[in-house]
């Protein structure tokens, strides 16, 4: 993915001079299908910026999804487009069919990613933190979000499984859904993202890709 | 029949007990001898105080004066109530929802009490309302103290629980409505408790008060399941207004949940 192809697509996210008082302003803007990477070091703003976007702290500034400002719509509606997955998902209950529902397309993204067919039906608490983070991921993309935002969604997985994700994002991405991902792994977010940008103490500089 | 009155000299009995208790603590090593006699003292003078100024405010028959003294009851039931919890909202929000809550659930279930079944003429008759606020707002206020810190320990506990609910596009209402109905619960129980238990395992006290006082025992249980059902009503309405105000202070209008509004846990 290269960067004249990602302007050549319409904008999908675009991120208006955001701050709050850890962190910003931050502005740019994803293309539909695009992958942007945020890399920075341990406590530079990183989550910050992701939890900003998705709504989740208050904030000055705006964000808008194919146009459409997040100040302008309800906050679930903005957030149900804008799905955040954090770097430690949690959970409101030990089954994990309350979180998703059992639907062909959760069961091929349970194979796609590499989990085994019954974690749909294990304890939450008996799955490794590897298991929760891909479940964490279908979770978000059952709802079809415009704007996927993955802090360090493959950190608990070994390089195999790695790869499942990133074929995932990537199959995602084609289908118009915008990424913003959030990754200590260079060489991931070298492998996913067209554009990087780096934080540092909250302020953000381009990376030339 | 007629009432039993408590002489001075009774009270001498009282006074004894005490000391006794103290003895007793002291002989155990239990370390309450100076607890014990500060709050026995303490109870006898706001007793003594209590039953001087009722004497003064039924004897004038004043509307002002019974609602000062009302005013000050609700005051110090919501200092009370905010001042119960380990975890507290800054600002003095957690003083005005514990008053709120308090206020609202003991005014709403006294006025249909005076209003209705007890009807005493006039109906904001001092002796009626105010020993009836008294026992009421001891409940409420429990009731509202009790589902403010089961809200406020439960929400801490399960924060990322909840805003894992929020990021999938639940509303904070949504998000929050199982802590809340648990909160409520909670607050419940002791009256429910109480209800249950009410001449079986107990006796109430106000029917027991009545029938000392020399009242049919008939006429003091139907009282007292009056005055039950006045109690039931208000810790439900107290400890659900607490619970909804506490939730819509710790979250904002983009349903977002604010928990640095809370400050500090108390000596923690």
């Amino acid at each position: 993915m290269t960067v004249a192809t990602d302007q050549a697509r319409p904008v999908a996210l675009e991120v208006l001079a955001l701050r709050s008082v850890h962190g910003g302003p931050f502005a740019f803007t994803v293309p539909a299908g695009a992958c942007v990477a945020i890399t920075g070091s341990s406590g530079s703003g990183k989550s910050v910026l992701l939890r900003m976007i998705a709504d989740l702290d208050p904030h000055e500034g705006d964000a808008r999804v194919d146009g459409q400002a997040c100040s302008g719509m309800p906050a679930a509606q903005w957030r149900r487009l804008v799905q955040y997955v954090p770097a430690e998902p949690a959970w409101w209950s030990d089954i994990v069919l309350d979180h998703m529902a059992d639907t062909d397309a959760v069961r091929d993204l349970v194979a796609r990613l590499g989990l085994r067919a019954g974690c749909l039906h294990a304890p939450l608490s008996r799955l490794s933190t590897g298991e929760r983070q891909r479940l964490a991921l279908i979770r978000a993309l059952q709802l079809h979000p415009r704007v996927l935002l993955l802090d360090e969604p493959c950190s608990a997985l070994d390089a195999a499984t790695t790869d499942r994700v990133e074929a995932v994002v990537h199959a995602v991405q084609a289908e118009g859904t915008a990424v913003v991902l959030v990754s200590h792994n260079m060489g991931q977010a070298e492998r996913m993202a067209g554009r990087q940008f780096r934080v540092a103490q909250g302020h953000m500089g381009d990376i030339a890709p | 029949m007629t009432p039993i009155v408590l002489t001075a000299g009774d009270m001498l009995v009282a006074a004894v007990l005490i000391v006794a208790s103290g003895a007793l603590s002291f002989l155990l090593s239990l370390g309450l001898q100076r607890a014990l006699l500060v709050s026995a003292v303490r109870m006898a003078v706001q007793l003594a105080l209590v039953g001087s100024v009722l004497l003064f405010v039924f004897g004038h028959s004043s509307v002002w004066l019974t609602i000062g003294v009302l005013g000050f009851m609700f005051t110090a039931a919501a200092w009370e109530a905010g001042s119960r919890q380990q975890v507290r909202l800054g600002a003095g929000w957690h003083f005005g929802i514990a008053g709120i809550a308090t206020v609202t659930g003991t005014v709403i279930v006294i006025l249909i009490g005076l209003l209705t079944a007890l009807q005493p003429h006039p109906w904001y008759v001092a002796r009626t309302a105010i020993p009836l606020t008294g026992l009421l707002l001891g409940n409420v206020m429990n009731a509202t103290s009790l589902s403010m810190n089961t809200l406020l320990s439960t929400i801490t506990r399960e924060r990322q629980a909840i805003e894992a609910r929020i990021i999938l596009g639940a509303t904070r209402a949504q998000a929050m409505n199982g802590l809340i109905r648990q909160a409520i619960r909670t607050a419940l129980l002791p009256t429910l408790n109480q209800m249950a238990a009410a001449g079986i395992v107990t006796m109430p006290g106000i029917m027991t008060g009545q029938i000392l006082a020399g009242m049919n025992p008939l006429a003091a249980s139907r009282y007292q399941v009056l005055l039950m059902a006045l109690i039931v009503t208000g810790t439900l309405i107290g400890a659900t207004s607490a619970a909804y105000l506490m939730a819509w202070r710790l979250t904002d209008s983009r349903g977002r949940l604010r928990l640095e509004r809370l400050l500090s846990p108390r000596g923690g």
